[in-house]
């Protein structure tokens, strides 16, 4: 017989049930009864420990009686072993082949899903090219102001302090033989060649190629997409070839600007830390970054361009129909961005030194 | 027998004035839409097998089922946006998914289809919105285009709202603005998503009430996946009930008729919402 005491609720201390326990322990129990006259109030802590109560005691091949219990707890614990009768637990774990399996045909859907998006998007350009494709001139207005002059701070403060970390890391190494004028030359070429279209795209990745994504996912989810194809018009012609047109443009002038902030980063370490006069160093800058170095970059930010629209507009319009699928699809539009911006850049890196530029 | 809860619908009203000696159902000429061994799902996920159902001209045709046996499915396969696994559907006596895709989008602009929360387009206005598909599919001048906006939106009740925004529009409204848009192009046929989810009862019977004047005022039939009874009741002529046990249709005809006749326990379950009922005895 257990004697159930006082105020069984979640918001109060619980009650002592140490002795029950011992008891459960030590000497052989066959049955197990009730008296719930003392009990003050109760709620779902009561009928969990009754719950977790009767399991042990079925393991243990002990009679539980629950006629003592008030009525409204004898039938939520009712309630609760139907819904385990059902058979509502968790499937079994997959064996590794299983899991192996499933993530190869994800990767196979994966790649199917890129290519079919590019296939299209081609198709799409041709389209727009001979003047064909429907779209809206103010959505494309409004996509170019997003990520156009609305991502400058952002890209200032980057790329100033890429610049200014350049900068003093080569300098310090510089200085050592006297040659710290070169550090123009780091930073120049540095720049225009490479951190100038990288830091860029990336951070177009995190902003706008997000912002595809979420946009786009949310009118998925929202049906508007299906709406559009009902009238006949292709998502990719009126919510694709926009976003990815106003990246193409907007992408090499963000990386000029970028390039010029990251010049001026590293001129404001040479003239107040290093000893250079703002002449010297900017001579010095014109004289190192050709026009090769400075047309490699922009070209790689048109590329650079394409992936995070790419990439977002692909994720956005593939989007499952729930508010999770919208997060999953925005997380996955950044990081393959930045994967893609990485790999084009090592090819790029192979490629021009291949050609020898 | 007639059940008194529940009045014939206009559509069926003017049926039965119309056209009183035919058996129930038997209007092949009538058909406008023909679905036949209709088999859907999503890749190894069968939903539905063997669909056969004909919607005629000027009916009120209700999709019914529980929540997740694949009524919108089947929606977006009529309306063009997923194909079947198998079998057929064709509109009057074209062979819908046999078209080339072009054709198939010129066919689905005869189509009007409003979603289940009125899918306007959230960076237009309603103006814009209801605008959109005439500005692409017709030659109208733009004052012409502003002219029926604002006609298409006083036919919903919603004169004057044309600037708005969706997000500045209750749920109902939102609907209405949907309702609108898809009547922009003056559709043959209705499609309309589960139209009174999420509204109270009020609005869902005014809803109801719009779509009965829309079928009758407008000729055009209407396609209307549901399980609201009430709107079951109110306006569907003639219905098929997906049975998600069994993955099949189990039922067809006027809702009152299968309520009276259908011997599935699950569709019975679904129109009684579970509650027993009493038939006169001695019927089949
Ligand atoms: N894109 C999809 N991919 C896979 N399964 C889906 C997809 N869309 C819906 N389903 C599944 O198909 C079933 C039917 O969905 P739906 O037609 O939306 O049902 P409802 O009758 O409630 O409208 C659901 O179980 C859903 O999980
Ligand atoms: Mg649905």
């Amino acid at each position: 017989m257990v004697t159930l005491h006082g105020r069984w609720q979640l918001a109060r201390a619980a009650p002592a049930r140490s002795e029950l326990e011992r008891l459960l322990q030590g000497e052989p129990v066959r049955r197990l009864r009730f008296d719930a006259t003392p009990l003050q109030a109760w709620d779902s802590r009561l009928v969990v420990f009754l719950r977790s109560l009767t399991e042990r005691c079925a393991a243990r091949d002990i009679q539980v009686d629950l006629d003592g219990l008030p009525a409204g707890v004898r039938h939520l614990l009712d309630l609760s072993h139907g819904a385990a009768r059902e058979g509502l637990g968790d499937p079994p774990p997959p064996a590794t082949s299983e899991r192996v399996a499933a993530w190869l045909q994800r990767v196979r859907r994966e790649t199917t899903l890129t290519l079919t998006f590019v296939g299209e998007l081609t198709l799409s350009a041709l389209r727009f090219l001979r003047g064909k494709a429907r779209y809206r001139p103010a959505e494309l207005l409004t996509v170019i102001q997003a990520c156009g002059w609305q991502a400058l701070p952002i890209v200032s403060l980057i790329s100033l302090l890429v610049g200014l970390i350049l900068a003093f890391m080569g300098a310090v190494q510089l200085r050592m033989f006297g040659a710290q004028i070169y550090v123009a030359d780091l930073v120049g070429i540095g720049m225009t060649r490479e951190m100038g279209a990288v830091m860029t795209g990336v951070i177009m990745a995190g902003r706008t190629g997000a912002a595809f994504a979420a946009n786009l996912g949310t009118m998925q989810v929202n049906e508007e997409i299906d709406a559009l194809r009902t009238l006949g018009v292709d998502p990719m012609d009126y919510l694709v070839m926009p976003r990815v047109l106003a990246l193409l443009l907007m992408m090499p002038l963000l990386c000029v600007y970028a390039d010029v902030m990251g010049i001026l980063g590293g001129l404001l370490v040479g003239v107040g830390a290093f000893d250079i006069s703002a002449l010297q160093y900017l001579n010095q800058t014109l004289n190192a970054v050709s026009l090769t170095h400075f047309a490699i970059g922009i070209f790689k930010s048109i590329i650079f361009g394409g992936i995070v629209a790419g990439c977002g507009c692909l994720q956005g319009l593939y989007c499952g129909r729930s508010a999770a699928a919208v997060g999953e699809a925005t997380t996955a539009a950044v990081v393959t961005a930045i994967v893609y911006i990485v790999i084009a850049d090592g090819l790029f890196a192979v490629l021009t030194n291949i050609l020898g530029i | 027998m007639k059940n008194a809860q529940w009045p014939e619908t206009p559509a069926e009203q003017r049926r039965s004035a119309e056209m009183p000696a035919q058996p129930d159902g038997a209007f092949p000429e009538d058909a406008h839409i023909t679905v036949t061994n209709l088999t859907m799902g999503y890749g190894d996920l069968i939903l539905m097998r063997d669909l056969h159902f004909t919607v005629n001209r000027g009916d009120v045709f209700a999709i019914m089922g529980g929540s997740g046996c694949g009524k919108s499915t089947l929606l977006r396969i009529l309306v063009g946006l997923k194909a079947p696994h198998h079998g057929t559907v064709a509109y009057g006596h074209t062979d819908f998914w046999a078209q080339r895709a072009v054709d198939r989008k010129r066919m689905m602009r005869n189509l009007g289809v409003m979603y289940q929360n009125g899918a306007l387009w959230s960076s237009m206005t309603l103006a814009e919105n209801v605008g959109l598909p005439l500005r692409l599919h017709t030659d109208c001048s733009a004052d012409e285009i502003r002219e029926i906006v604002r006609f298409k939106l006083a036919l919903v009740g919603l004169d004057g709202f044309e600037a708005r925004f969706p997000s500045q529009l209750s749920g109902g409204m939102r609907k209405r603005a949907g309702l609108a848009r898809a009547l922009a192009l003056d559709p043959e046929i209705l499609f309309f998503d589960e139209p009174s989810a999420g509204l109270d009862p009020v609005s869902a019977k005014q809803l109801d009430d719009l779509i009965l004047e829309i079928n009758r005022s407008l000729d055009a039939t209407i396609v209307i996946v549901t399980h609201e009874l009430a709107s079951i009741f109110a306006i569907a002529s003639n219905a098929i009930f997906l049975d998600a046990a069994t993955h099949t249709a189990g039922g067809q005809g006027a809702p009152r008729k299968l309520l009276d006749t259908s011997e599935n326990p699950n569709l019975i379950q679904f129109l009684t919402r579970g509650e027993p009922i009493q038939r006169p005895k001695g019927r089949s």
